[in-house]
């Protein structure tokens, strides 16, 4: 297994940048393809390269397919890219799987979709001191000659806190930089660590397999990219690259607050306590289960306190419901509903004898399912007590610009979407979706899907109904974040196939 | 109990008359993947002992895949297949069918070759029948009856609980139960719930089930000498083509693929219809027959209700050989998204799925026909995505609900019929409200 090349790795992939507390997203399209590639060819876009003192200023940069086809990538490249990529977020079909319907539907986003769709989306990080020069000094002289803005997504330090006002970004996948895991066929046990290959694209994942993606012909104009590790006679345009995955998600503060408050009889505890059943964790972040005695791996890093936990104590969901967000979108299980089992035990598992309760054994495992989140807040800090209070004319709205990677859209962030978060229908649950995220719409034959429901033991649930829209999508797109050597592979080559399409 | 049957009539399309046809069926849906149940061609939703049924156009763009063995590409004629999962016996149903929906039903068969104006509609129905080589049944002898039956009684108990949270809090497991029972004994005494008792089991049927369990098993160990003797041989015959035969797994094209996502969705279950080519040989075909017939006995005999392995997202499912021994067809009700399904059926039936694919040409390569092939994740997605079919008219009798779900109010209605349950029974039993 060779060396990391960090140098060719967009440096998003590898860190948050959190002590660069102020960033902007600038979605684009490409106004004159030639001054775009000019400019690209001078950007300082920021690699994965560690370094000592940390810089103070940091610019990723990812595009979407008619981003691509617009630099003149041709298509016969571009098919080479995952079906979700190419038919982007807003496809009527993806948006009705991802509960993009009604208030959420792509019709109705500020950005996105098939009115303002971006073909890149260039991503400022920096020290607060350093951020306005930076974009200036970024963006130099051929920024207004290469693209039209579309729109700024701004972003807000809240100190590690989401809007609702409960701290975000605690449970991260741990990637295996070093390619050490050997993906077993059967994982028994929940990993925090996850293949290098189910964010990157060009290597191993969770199946031991590498992602379609596209592979060229060597030839004078593909020199500078490096060759495929499953086909080293081909040229691999997306190794070291990955797919980014971004949605603005605005979110109803006073809503929320009024919703909890009044469930919980105009008591605040009581309804910051709620609204943890409904987050799975307190607002300072504390799981709702014991944390392991045990180290579990890939949770050694960071707040390790606070990841430290699975649900095996919590088979019924008494203690964190399994309708609670984070339930939802990280079960934290492993392959099998047992762990330490033996070959017989396995098979009868395996032909469907093991465990017989109703809710064993549901979900799916989640491996192949994680994200690696970087999204950042905006709009400004609102309390719970003053969430309460009424609303001051026109006031700024607030959320989340969502950024997540992975290496297989579909199977990662499409499936975590749909099946876990926007399912009405998740771990034997039904007629309720994500308690912070759903979209309260009915289907058919189910009209409500507004419950949430808080298991007991020995007592029936508690089910809590009535829950609102807090969460609005206002936009999104599927983006390709390229390597350093694919972005110069961009700038430099296919000038003279340009096409008008 | 009722046992579940299935028909499927599979007729070649006349040519002239595909667009006609297709329109026909475009017809009956208001929007793409919606049927309209009360259709005026077929109005599904009169047949109480009906689940599942669709119409579909064999349209599988993969017959070419054989020249990668060398072979000439066979032209085959378009078929149409009608099937359906039934409660009970499938000529009774197939007569009512023809009886309130003839005259459409012949309006669309008439667009197959050798239907006439006077054609019987039944004759010709059951000589148009192909039958399954094997078969899943979610859970054997659950109505559609039943099915309504027990969702009225979940709807019941939640709206019961929700109206008397305050008196109901607080009291021990057993009271609680027995609350819930006189609730439920009250709505039955006055009409507003039913549960019917379970209907006898047909004599017939319950001869030939038993027939059946006795009798796979007998056939194999009176063979049995034989096949330890053709072992060896065939374990030699089909690694080496385990190693040789080619993969055709190219990326499904984006429009195929748009196609089927347009029908998809609309509902907390999906169908799934997917065609291909076996493997020439007489090996393959042996295969293939062996595990299909190995699967439908297990699936009728030994499963556990509710579940295929660990998959418990399947309502019905089927593979069906079309017209021949060459090509197969499996269709299948399931819930959730494709991807889930296709990631349900990788991770937790992996083994099962290779022994019953991996005799279609191109599948991604086995090992000891059950090793590897579908963990090629995306190499098998594209290959299944590819061999989809798109389904022209689906009808689903309980939008909305999932095998779970069903699961769920039967396990619900169970614990009211116990005549004694211990403490934890009677927890479980509370939990699932």
């Amino acid at each position: 297994m060779s060396e990391m090349d960090y140098a060719d790795i967009q440096g998003l992939v590898r860190f948050g940048y959190g002590h660069m507390t102020s960033a902007s997203y600038v979605l684009v399209k490409i106004k004159d393809p030639a001054a775009a590639k000019t400019w690209l060819r001078a950007a300082p876009v920021t690699s994965a390269v560690a370094l000592k003192p940390p810089p103070k200023a940091a610019l990723n940069i990812a595009f979407t397919a008619p981003g691509l086809r617009e630099l003149g990538v041709p298509n016969s490249i571009i098919d080479g890219f995952s079906h979700e990529f190419r038919g982007g977020m807003a496809q009527e079909s993806r948006a009705r799987q991802l509960g993009d319907v009604k208030n959420n539907d792509p019709s109705t986003w500020l950005w996105g979709g098939y009115k303002q769709e971006p073909h890149a989306v260039v991503m400022f990080f920096a020290e607060p001191d350093e951020f306005d020069s930076f974009v200036q000094s970024t963006k130099g002289n051929f920024w207004g000659d290469a693209f039209e803005e579309l729109k700024t997504l701004g972003t807000s330090n809240l100190d590690g806190d989401e809007p609702f006002g409960f701290a975000d970004g605690i449970s991260q996948p741990q990637l295996d930089w070093d390619q050490q895991r050997q993906t077993p066929c059967t994982q028994l046990e929940y990993t925090n660590v996850v293949a290098l290959g189910e964010f990157l694209l060009g290597y191993r994942n969770e199946y031991g397999k590498i992602t379609d993606r596209p592979l060229l012909e060597p030839d004078a104009s593909s020199a500078g990219l490096l060759a495929a590790e499953d086909a080293p006679d081909k040229k691999d345009l997306a190794r070291n690259g990955t797919y980014l995955i971004m949605r603005q998600l605005e979110q109803d503060v006073r809503e929320f607050w009024k919703f909890l408050y009044e469930q919980a009889s105009d008591n605040l505890a009581a309804a910051s306590q709620l609204g943890a059943k409904m987050v799975g964790r307190t607002q300072a972040g504390n799981p709702l289960v014991p944390i392991d005695g045990q180290p579990i791996p890939g949770t050694d890093l960071g707040s390790a306190n606070q990841n430290q936990f699975t649900y095996e104590s919590d088979p019924v969901g008494a203690s964190c419901p399994f309708g609670a967000h984070i339930r939802r979108t990280n079960p934290r299980n492993s392959d099998f509903p047992e762990q330490r089992v033996g070959l017989l035990r396995k098979l009868i598992i395996m032909f469907g004898f093991g465990p017989k309760g109703f809710y064993d054994d549901l979900t799916s495992s989640v491996r192949f399912h994680r994200i690696l989140r970087r999204g950042r807040e905006y709009g400004s800090e609102l309390p719970p007590e003053q969430a309460l209070e009424p609303a001051p004319e026109k006031e700024p709205p607030r959320g989340l610009n969502f950024i997540c990677l992975n290496a297989n859209i579909s199977r990662q962030f499409e499936f975590l979407q749909n099946a876990w978060i926007a399912s009405t229908k998740f771990s034997g649950l039904t007629c309720e979706s994500d308690p912070l995220l759903g979209n309260r719409e009915s289907i058919p034959g189910c009209p409500v899907t507004s419950n949430f429901t808080m298991p007991g033991e020995g007592t029936l649930p508690h089910r809590i109904s009535g829950l609102r829209q807090f969460v609005t999508v206002k936009g999104g797109a599927y983006f390709f974040l390229p390597s350093l050597r694919a972005l110069r592979y961009f700038a430099e080559t296919g000038t003279a196939t340009i096409n008008s399409s | 109990m009722t046992p579940q049957s299935n028909f499927m009539v599979l007729a070649p399309i006349d040519p002239q008359r595909e667009t006609e046809l297709r329109q026909l069926l475009d017809s009956m849906n208001p929007g793409p993947g919606r049927v309209d149940p009360n259709d005026s061609l077929v109005p599904f939703a009169e047949f109480d002992a009906l689940h599942f049924a669709r119409f579909i156009i064999l349209d599988d763009k993969t017959t070419k895949d054989v020249r990668v063995y060398g072979l000439t590409p066979r032209s085959y004629p378009l078929y149409l297949a009608f099937l359906g999962d039934v409660d009970g016996d499938v000529n009774a149903f197939l007569r009512k069918l023809i009886k309130r929906a003839g005259k459409g039903l012949g309006k669309i068969f008439s667009c197959c070759q050798g239907f006439a104006r006077d054609t019987d509609l039944l004759t010709w129905m059951k000589q148009h029948d192909a039958p399954a080589i094997a078969a899943y049944v979610n859970t054997r002898g659950r109505t559609v009856r039943q099915i309504r039956e027990e969702a009225a009684l979940y709807d019941a108990l939640d709206s019961y609980i929700e109206q008397n949270t305050a008196d109901l809090q607080g009291l021990p497991p057993r009271e609680l139960h027995r609350r819930l029972l006189s609730f439920v004994n009250t709505e039955k005494s006055t009409g507003r719930l039913a549960l019917s008792d379970e209907r006898p089991t047909p004599i017939g049927w319950q001869i030939r089930n038993l027939l059946h369990m006795v009798g796979l098993p007998l056939l194999v160990v009176l063979v049995s000498p034989l096949l330890v003797l053709v072992a060896p041989f065939y374990i030699i015959a089909l690694r080496r083509l385990e190693k040789t035969d080619p993969e055709v797994c190219p990326v499904a094209d984006q429009k195929h693929s748009e196609d089927l996502s347009r029908i998809e969705d609309h509902d907390v279950t999906n169908q799934f219809s997917a065609m291909g080519s076996l493997k020439p040989g007489l090996v393959r075909l042996l295969t293939t027959t062996f595990v299909l017939k190995t699967v439908n006995y297990g699936a009728r005999h030994i499963t556990r209700p509710g579940r295929l392995g660990r998959i418990r997202s399947i309502h019905f499912a089927r593979w069906v050989f079309v017209a021949g021994r060459e090509r197969m067809i499996f269709c299948s009700n399931y819930d959730g998204s494709v991807e889930s399904y296709m990631d349900d059926f990788i991770n937790k039936t992996g083994f099962g799925l290779n022994a019953s694919f991996s005799n279609g040409i191109g599948y991604p390569r086995t090992n000891w026909l059950v090793r590897d092939g579908c963990i090629d994740e995306r190499n098998y997605k594209e290959y299944l995505r590819r061999h989809t079919l798109v389904t022209q008219v689906w009808y689903k009798a309980y939008p909305g609900f999932t095998a779970v779900d069903l699961e769920r109010n039967t396990r619900i209605r169970r614990g009211l019929e116990k005549k004694s349950m211990t403490d934890e029974q009677v927890r479980d039993w509370l939990a699932l409200l």
